[in-house]
């Protein structure tokens, strides 16, 4: 390439950058973007945390994007009340971003945990919850939320966000028109699938395609199932109490094959499960294509852009049914707010997270949902999140942390997944899948 | 971005550039005291002095604690002798993991410095010579997180719709199903390789041109006028010529190949059958907790390279007799 | 290919046989074809990068790049917003700043020690000189992942023997996190540095070092006014290296720095998707901005990255 071509090139790529810089920096906008309500931009409910000027509180965590701007807005007032400064690190690579500076001596202040037995592998490092910081998290949530935030009987960590897991999307008009009912338990759900397909329509839509994660939306499949034969027996299959391939979890996984290995029920054919994209799996039920897809409440925002995410719009979600008489429990995922500092300044951001305050601001500075007693659910800027900050407040409700999450990383981020892959391609029968993933038990 | 925050980061850089610029006269000043006392130690000692501190620190220090660290746990607390090697060498993901590594380090130079080199035998003395060249040379520029983005273009995969990867949009236009290229075992492996022999054939094309262009005319118009083929020339005269440069080429890639780690961790992390030495290294020490595997990784690692490094030695004693 | 050996001694064959001429247009056509073939197979994929970083996000997830050929939309949005939006999902700007001022020291530092020691090892007599070089050499494959934990605590911690204390902990925090960017990078590229230059310098001609040496010269001198002006070239090329690799670098930017503030681009751009991957559309244009500085830097001075590495290594 001669010289000339080449400055030629050069120009045409700052000719790029100055265009973009003519248009000037960009307007965030979208319509589900709320504000800070105005109780938390009143600096008065600021007071109890003191004067911190100066002082600087860093925070990692793996929300990005969106969100991460959500969030940081949630604190904003925090931030310009008592005068701290919140500096916040999304990461993609939050394992590993984690563990490395952890080890090298160089750990945030405070690390938003995604996964609680990610969290317990630092509890050497960890500072355990202030007596004001456990006062406020047993008023703010009921005692299953509390168990995945302690380690060894000490409180750690007190939750962020949450989002309801067991959820079931579908098309409100599509169900009046047809006549269909929202099962309420597991035999209802399976004659209402067998209603659909003899009408003609495929009862399910599932993908389970996510790059490098592939696989972990069947994870979410058995332990909705597990959970439902039993909070006892999902606590001992999590907890390694029980083998994974102990009978009762093969039957489960059985189970989630009536309907994920049923060539009667899957849009496009089981064989399409494990590389159809999770983000876009559900699509089909906006044309009719298909009834249902399980999928958590942050699938809301994963709807096209136009898409009317409401009990009276395009689409909703109902709750995955019980299998026994009286349940009512949900599978639930969220951060913990778990701090590598005991400094002032990290105490009191500690505090004002685990506040109803921060809650009720987070709830209205964009889609959210959160387990925190007190905050009003109505604040949520979008229905499908306060149907889940319903749900999820409802100390009535039982709820289970996801359970890949929970088990070690060789299982819950790498063989449970593939496993799940392989079962669904009908590779493996579930006896053999359970048996794979027992021998990868660490 | 406002200006305190561009004249923090520029404020730094040039307190740092003159705070280097002084320890360098510094170090400078020294060597020429040595110098004028005539002190080869002393001065030797001053040149290295810098290298070699950093070195011990940031790469002879890592590497001693890694060879130990592989004889230890997963949390680094309880010794367990060549345990972990024997995980190395009888799990089936692991030995699938060595399995992959091995391949990319035959199959990825070779093909990069086969290509590079018939690339640059072609083009040679061709017109717009310059232009093919930086054609197949600008991926080098291009970071391996930049390069996995822009092959997720080519291999991305939609179960129906409108395909958005080139490859399986080739594939819809001659009637076929799309293919889900990095789940599929086996057949993804040669895609990741691709990837990072897309990145090396400019490198080896440019080296081997100018290899070539050092090659004396007079040779090969003496083997043409004694009636050799193209084919004879290429094989028995240009590639002779320019061996040296072809190892050195093979033997960089090969080095490149080893530490692999970016593409495999973007495109596929390592699933579907595809894990390397180097992103499992990785995987097992930050992602899975498992310090002591993934050290025993890293110490495989070095023992791959260990041929070369004789090789090279090798070749600096044989330098060393013919040089002085 | 015997039939070719008779063929007659003077220069090029007078009376080339119809089959010879056949395969040799055949051959040369052949090569043609195969060189223009692997051009545009490694450019397409760059130019389909560039293509889609102009179309509209909706585009992006609905249809190939290539459709723009036939169906034409494009527009600089997704720049604007990857360059200079306050979200945690733009505002590159801040980010291409950050690598700016890490990649300067960050190759000028490593290629001046590399130089200084690549002199001592290949002019200075000394015991263990060799055994000292390969050691060096050998540290090239020390897989730079294994050297972050050690590295970054010995800066947030210092270095101890017992209760001496014999480095501090530097206690660095926001943008001067950087200073040990620079320091990492210094490190993990001065192996590969010294190498080059060592096999660089070795080749200067002995009588010219002699020569400066009966003239009085001391080392410092030789290497200043001798060595130096002579391994320009390689010194560029190194110099190029490690640009691009500083540039390029995803994973040591991200340790040692001191989080958002110092982030360089490349090490952002994995992130900019957002937490579910939903933002993946911004890539290209991201992907982009990141490359587009190396890729220029590289074509200009292709030259001098050759001739550098070149001279310095093919013998053996």
């Amino acid at each position: 390439m001669s010289k000339r071509r080449i400055f030629c090139l050069a120009a045409a790529a700052s000719a790029i950058a100055l265009a973009a810089a003519a248009c000037g920096a960009p307007d965030d906008e979208g319509e589900d973007r709320g504000a800070v309500p105005d109780d938390a931009t009143d600096c008065a409910n600021y007071e109890q945390y003191g004067d911190l000027e100066g002082e600087t509180v860093s925070i990692l965590g793996s929300i990005r994007d969106t969100e991460a701007d959500e969030m940081v807005e949630a604190w904003s007032y925090f931030e310009s009340c008592t005068g701290a400064t919140i500096d916040y690190e999304g990461s993609g690579e939050f394992e590993s971003d984690m563990k490395v500076r952890v080890d090298g001596g160089n750990a945030p202040d405070i690390a938003l945990f995604p996964q609680p037995g990610l969290m317990a592998n630092f509890a050497a490092d960890l500072k355990p919850a202030s007596d004001e910081v456990s006062k406020l998290a047993t008023e703010g949530w009921t005692e299953d939320w509390l168990n995945y935030g302690t380690i060894d009987g000490t409180l750690y960590a007190a939750p962020n966000s949450s989002n309801a897991k067991s959820f079931i999307w579908y098309s409100p008009s599509f169900f009046s028109d047809n006549g269909y009912e929202v099962p309420t338990t597991w035999d209802e759900l399976i004659e209402l699938s067998d209603t659909i397909a003899a009408d003609g329509v495929m009862p399910w839509c599932v993908g389970f395609e996510s790059g490098g994660a592939t696989g972990w939306p069947g994870t979410d499949w058995i332990e909705d199932i597990v959970l439902r034969e039993g909070t006892d027996l999902y606590d001992q299959w999590v907890n390694h109490e029980i083998p994974f391939n102990d009978p009762q979890i093969v039957a489960a996984i059985d189970k989630a094959g009536t309907i994920l290995t049923n060539e009667e029920y899957i849009y496009n054919g089981t064989d399409t499960i494990s590389s159809t994209a999770f983000q876009e799996a559900a699509y089909p039920i906006l044309d009719g294509g298909c009834a249902m897809h399980r999928q958590a409440s942050f699938y809301g925002a994963m709807w096209p852009a136009d898409t009317n995410v409401a009990e009276d719009g395009d689409v909703f979600a109902f709750r995955f049914p019980e299998s026994n008489e009286g349940d009512n429990t949900m599978l639930v995922g969220g951060e913990f707010v778990a701090a590598f500092d005991d400094s002032e300044s990290t105490e009191m951001v500690r505090q004002f997270l685990a506040s109803e305050l921060y809650h009720n601001a987070r709830l209205q500075t964009g889609p959210w949902s959160t387990a925190r007693q007190g905050v009003d659910p109505a604040n949520a800027t979008t229905p499908i999140n306060q149907f889940a900050t319903e749900i999820l407040t409802d100390p009535a409700v039982t709820v289970r942390f996801d359970g890949s999450d929970l088990m070690p990383g060789e299982v819950g981020a790498s063989s449970f997944w593939t496993g799940m892959v392989q079962w669904v391609d009908g590779d493996k029968t579930s006896q053999q899948m359970a048996d794979d993933i027992e021998a990868s038990w660490p | 971005m406002n200006i305190s925050a561009l004249a923090d980061r520029f404020g730094l850089l040039v307190i740092g550039l003159v705070a280097f610029l002084a320890i360098l006269l510094a170090l400078y000043g020294l060597a020429e005291l040595a110098s004028r006392r005539d002190r080869s130690r002393a001065v030797a000692t001053v040149f290295l002095a810098p290298a070699v501190i950093f070195l011990l620190v940031g790469l002879v220090y890592p590497a001693v604690r890694t060879l130990v660290m592989s004889l230890f746990s997963g949390d680094g607390t309880e010794f367990v002798g060549i345990d972990n090697y024997k995980w190395a060498f009888t799990n089936p993901d692991a030995l699938q993991t060595i399995a992959n590594t091995a391949a990319w380090i035959v199959i990825v130079p070779l093909l990069s410095t086969g290509i590079g080199l018939v690339y640059a035998v072609l083009i040679d003395g061709r017109r717009g010579e310059r232009t093919y060249k930086a054609l197949v040379f600008l991926p080098m520029g291009i970071s391996f997180v930049g390069a996995s983005i822009i092959w997720k273009f080519i291999y991305q995969y939609k179960a129906s719709g409108e395909q958005i990867g080139l490859a399986n949009q080739v594939r819809t236009w001659f009637g076929l199903d799309p293919i889900n290229w990095l789940n599929v075992s086996v057949l993804n492996n040669l895609l990741l390789m691709v990837v990072l022999i897309w990145i090396e054939v400019g490198f080896a094309t440019v080296v081997l041109s100018a290899a070539l262009k050092g090659v004396p005319t007079e040779i090969i118009e003496a083997a043409r006028i004694d009636g050799a083929s193209p084919s004879q020339i290429f094989w028995r005269v240009t590639v002779p010529s320019i061996r040296s440069a072809i190892i050195v080429v093979a033997v960089t890639v090969f080095i490149a190949t080893l530490k692999l780690f970016d593409i495999v961790r973007a495109m596929t992390g390592g699933h579907h059958g595809t894990d390397v030495l180097a992103h499992n290294m990785w995987d097992q020490a930050f992602r899975l907790g498992n310090d002591g595997r993934g050290a025993t990784m890293a110490v495989l690692l070095f023992a791959l390279v260990v041929p070369v490094v004789i090789y090279q030695v090798r070749n600096m004693r044989r330098q060393e007799l013919e040089g002085r | 290919m015997s039939t070719d050996m008779q063929t007659p001694v003077q220069g090029r064959p007078i009376a080339e046989s119809r089959g010879d001429r056949i395969r040799r247009v055949l051959s040369s056509r052949f090569a043609s074809i195969f060189a223009l073939v692997i051009a545009v197979l490694w450019t397409i994929p760059t130019a389909g990068l560039f293509i889609s970083s102009l179309r509209p996000e909706d585009d992006i997830r609905a249809s190939g790049w290539w459709t723009v050929f036939t169906d034409p939309s494009f527009t600089l949005d997704t720049y604007n917003y990857v360059l200079y939006s306050d979200s945690q999902g733009g505002g590159l700007i801040r980010n291409l700043v950050n690598t700016i001022v890490i990649t300067i020291p960050g190759v000028l530092v490593p290629v001046a020690f590399a130089a200084m020691a690549a002199y001592a090892l290949s002019w200075i007599d000394f015991k263990g000189r060799n055994l000292l070089y390969i050691a060096i050499f050998a540290l090239q494959v020390v897989p730079l992942q294994m050297a972050l934990i050690p590295l970054l605590s010995f800066f947030s911690q210092g270095l101890h023997i017992g209760d001496l204390a014999i480095m501090p902990a530097w206690n660095l925090s926001g943008v001067n996190t950087i200073v040990q960017v620079w320091i990492a990078h210094s490190i993990f590229g001065l192996p590969l540095a010294i190498f080059l230059l060592h096999n660089f310098m070795r080749e200067l001609p002995s009588d010219v070092m002699e020569a400066a040496r009966i003239d009085g010269a001391s080392h410092s001198q030789i290497f200043r006014k001798v060595v130096l002006p002579l391994v320009t070239p390689a010194i560029a090329s190194i110099a190029i290296f490690q640009f691009l690799w500083v540039w390029n670098d995803f994973l040591v930017g991200r340790t040692f720095g001191g989080g958002e503030a110092t982030r360089p681009l490349t090490a952002v751009l994995g992130d900019m998707a957002g937490t579910w991957g939903f933002g993946w559309t911004r890539l290209p244009a991201a992907a982009f901005i990141a490359i587009i500085v190396p890729l220029v830097v590289f074509l200009l001075l292709q030259r001098y990255f050759v001739r550098g590495l070149l001279a310095g290594s093919v013998k053996g």
